[in-house]
């Protein structure tokens, strides 16, 4: 990989929660507008992991990082970094939908309105694009009004999707998206992450593996020392499901253990 | 056999208890029925306009109202405008930025706690001592209200920091992910998610000002005058009804017809904060785009 196609990049990342070790030593590199699956067994630090790289660890004072993360080679957990600007490149879909308590169309224009965009046509416009983006438009155009809450899970999260894209962000952090929703909307929802290869960098934490085989372009693998989380392997998705070169992950992959 | 005797036993046990839920369900049922019936056989025959809007005559044995209702609305008017925006931004402070059970907030809270548990007429000498003396407040309408403030305070605080905890985390996760101040998701979102809880707590404060007399009776005295202004001394709704069924023969019956328009205030109040606490929760589902 050249410098140039990566996007993000970790290393020696540590977190700490209280004082007491989470994840430790994690070298992870995503590459730009690929898809990059973390897979691991459950406690091994993949969720931990990803909410560093938009740095919303420091909401939790007892929250400690360590290390380096680089977003097109800018260290990004130096003090100064505007952390604002930075979760706006860096979007954040967490597994359980999160719509906030507001109208389906006000989910989409509330963020934009409090990022400065003044004209509300340009709100809506922008609004309207994310929802065709996500396939939901079609849904929702008559009931833009009513309630987000009203909408079905697989809905709430195509929302929430759309709230993330409309900020067009640099890179996308998914969480389990799909791990709350039933097969059908988990298909759909599968999808659009796959239509975003390309115009977005990914990273998605999965439990499903049949999941991360169809869609990841890089693999992670993580798993637990004495509780504490680390990075077993990382590389191409077809050489780490084919031929991975850890027993640990060889066995995880082939449902052996976890 | 000894199983269906168990059976049967749980049974009589599960009537039994039902039953004495619903004798002391009844019981306050029926109390609450009893004060507001007592008060409506006195004080309903004398109520009328005239009683709202006329001077008391006869140490309060003839005449209206007037000039203690006026006294009541500005010690409460005095009150509310100093221990809301402080008791607001307080629960703010516990419930946003002090979440966590070391730092300042759990000192915060411990004091709150016992502060609510002082009794009103410690909170009296206190402002007895402060406003009115140290301050050189006098006996006035502004001391009392001061004083009422502080009682009220550790009350307001408490339950609108528990109105703001009651909104879920997600909320708050999801617009700081989303890129945005926490300024943005208090004023926009967690402020209105939590307006009936925080209207929950105002009204449990002015109810606890409306029926405070002890306090009063050190800080905002018992003229019973129209106030001038708010250095003037005032006598309180509840104050009026003291002195009328304790000092003054004679006074039972407008002592209820007081007491009565004082429940209609607190009732008055509740309806008005409610919905205002419902328009401003509405402001979240407004259906403009």
């Amino acid at each position: 990989m050249t410098d140039l196609q990566i996007c993000l990049e970790a290393h020696d990342l540590s977190v700490r929660y209280g004082g007491r070790p989470a994840v430790s030593g994690v070298g992870l590199q995503a590459r730009r507008g690929r898809i990059l699956a973390i897979v691991g067994p459950s406690g091994c630090g993949k969720s931990t992991v990803l909410a560093c790289f938009n740095r919303l660890h420091d909401l939790n004072p007892a929250c400690e990082l360590r290390g380096s993360i680089r977003l097109d080679g800018q260290e990004i957990l130096r003090p100064g970094v505007d952390v604002l600007a930075l979760r706006r490149r860096v979007g954040l879909i967490v597994q359980r939908p999160n719509p906030l308590p507001l109208s389906i169309g006000r989910n989409l224009t509330f963020p934009l309105r409090h990022h400065g965009m003044g004209r509300r046509s340009d709100r809506q416009d922008a609004a309207r694009r994310a929802l065709q983006r996500v396939g939901l438009w079609e849904e929702v155009k008559d009931r833009l009004g009513r309630p987000a809450s009203e909408l079905s899970g697989g809905q709430q999260q195509r929302l929430c999707l759309a709230r993330a894209l409309v900020l067009e962000p640099e890179v996308l952090l998914l969480d389990e998206p799909c791990s709350a929703l039933d097969p059908l909307a988990s298909a759909v929802v599968e999808g659009l992450v796959a239509s975003l290869r390309g115009s977005v960098t990914i990273l998605i934490v999965t439990h499903n593996l049949a999941q991360a085989r169809r869609l990841a372009d890089d693999v992670a693998v993580f798993w637990n020392r004495d509780g504490v989380g680390y990075l077993e392997e990382q590389g191409s998705a077809d050489a780490v499901f084919t031929s991975p070169r850890s027993p640990i992950s060889a066995a995880y992959l082939e449902g052996a253990r976890g | 056999m000894a199983k269906r005797g168990a059976a049967r036993f749980d049974r009589v046990i599960d009537t039994a208890l039902a039953l004495l839920a619903w004798l002391v369900a009844l019981l306050v049922v029926g109390m609450v029925g009893w004060i507001v019936a007592d008060l409506l056989r006195q004080g309903l025959p004398r109520l009328s306009w005239a009683f709202l809007v006329e001077l008391p005559g006869d140490a309060g044995r003839s005449g209206g109202i007037r000039p203690i209702l006026i006294s009541t609305l500005l010690i409460l008017g005095v009150c509310l405008a100093v221990s809301v925006p402080i008791g607001l931004a307080t629960a703010v402070f516990l419930a946003e930025f002090q979440r966590g059970h070391r730092g300042f907030g759990p000192l915060v809270r411990y004091s709150l706690d016992t502060l609510a548990g002082v009794p009103s007429i410690v909170f009296g000498l206190f402002g007895n001592a402060f406003f009115s003396i140290t301050l050189g407040l006098g006996f006035s309408i502004l001391a009392g209200g001061l004083t009422l403030a502080c009682m009220v305070l550790p009350l307001l605080i408490r339950s609108m920091e528990m109105a703001l905890r009651a909104v879920p985390a997600e909320h708050r996760l999801a617009t700081a992910a989303l890129g945005l101040p926490q300024r943005v998701s208090l004023l926009y979102i967690v402020l209105p998610a939590a307006a009936p809880g925080l209207a929950v707590g105002l009204v449990l404060g002015i109810g606890r000002a409306l029926a405070e007399t002890a306090a009063l009776l050190f800080t905002s005295g018992y003229v019973d005058r129209l106030p001038d202004s708010l250095l003037d001394s005032g006598r309180a709704l509840s104050v009026h009804i003291f002195d009328l069924a304790m000092n003054v023969p004679g006074g039972g019956s407008q002592a209820a017809a007081t007491a009565l328009v004082l429940v209609a205030l607190v009732l008055l109040i509740n309806a008005f904060t409610s919905w205002a606490a419902r328009r401003w929760l509405g402001s979240l589902h407004s259906t403009t785009f």
